[in-house]
């Protein structure tokens, strides 16, 4: 086994039971760190597949920025696994296998392509590497890239607005 | 790595993020799963685009293949980034008026 494949077992295995835990703690401030060990384990993946640009901006962005935003807010609502809302345990059971069904029916689906199975990610090459990315962002996608900043804008005068105080 | 690798292991953290979904009741950790959901298309839009590099590179290795793919992933984490700032600031509104964040309490659309 070569170092990439044990490394990608690694990295999946820590991403599933992490998101596991996230959805099964009570603590809502545990399930935040959960998702974290998420995000650090899918930006693994990323830099497993040399697309170092978003392995960065994930966890910039992700770990880094919406996070703590998570954060904040459950600490200033004080929550904590007393105040934690519960499903009774029927309603539980029947979200997990509901969830458990989706899971089954893209696998079998999965399952019949035989195609598939030959054809092996490439895990190294320049595809993902800044320098690429930039000269096409800055370059062909350079008008949605502006736009974007159009929808930061009123995403923040959104918040603000929503958040005020009073009527 | 072969792809279905890949995209079983997005199958699974987005059937995950699902299940989260269905089964709690706070309204921030929902709001979470549906993030989850998101960095698990991300991953597999990702995996295909190196997969779609890797049917080219044996042709030509500098071939720019692959890289619009990860461009859409930039410009989901943007709109991803968007939406949970405004998100949030609705739970938290919502967190002010009834002084909670169970979506239960939310089953009325008129008060």
């Amino acid at each position: 086994m070569s170092v990439t494949v044990i490394l990608f077992w690694l990295l999946s295995v820590l991403a599933l039971g992490a998101a596991l835990m996230m959805v099964t703690s009570k603590n809502p401030v545990y399930s935040v760190l959960w998702l974290i060990v998420v995000f650090f384990a899918i930006s693994g993946h990323y830099i497993l597949m040399n697309a170092q640009f978003l392995a960065i901006v994930n966890i910039i962005v992700y770990a880094g920025a919406i996070m703590v935003l998570f954060l904040f807010v459950i600490m200033l609502m004080n929550l904590n696994a007393e105040t934690e809302p519960q499903k009774n345990k029927w309603l539980k059971l029947a979200g997990a296998v509901a969830g458990g069904c989706l899971l089954l029916v893209f696998v079998a689906a999965l399952r019949q392509t035989e195609l598939l199975k030959l054809q092996e990610v490439n895990m190294s090459g320049p595809t993902g590497l800044i320098r690429r990315l930039g000269m096409v962002l800055f370059t062909d996608y350079v008008l949605p890239f502006e736009i974007a900043s159009v929808l930061f804008l009123s995403a923040m005068v959104g918040a603000v607005v929503i958040g005020k105080k009073g009527d | 790595m072969p792809i279905n690798y890949y995209i079983i292991l997005a199958i699974a953290l987005f059937s995950i993020g699902v299940m989260g979904v269905l089964t709690r009741r706070n309204a921030i950790i929902i709001f979470m799963c549906v993030e989850l959901m998101l960095n698990a298309v991300n991953l597999l839009m990702v995996a295909f685009s190196k997969l779609h590099y890797g049917a080219v590179a044996t042709f030509n290795p500098y071939a720019s293949t692959g890289t619009d793919a990860q461009v859409f992933v930039f410009f989901i984490m943007v709109v991803a980034a968007a939406e949970v700032s405004v998100g949030l600031a609705i739970i938290v509104m919502m967190y002010r008026n009834i002084h909670s964040v169970d979506v239960n309490f939310l089953n009325r659309l008129k008060h």
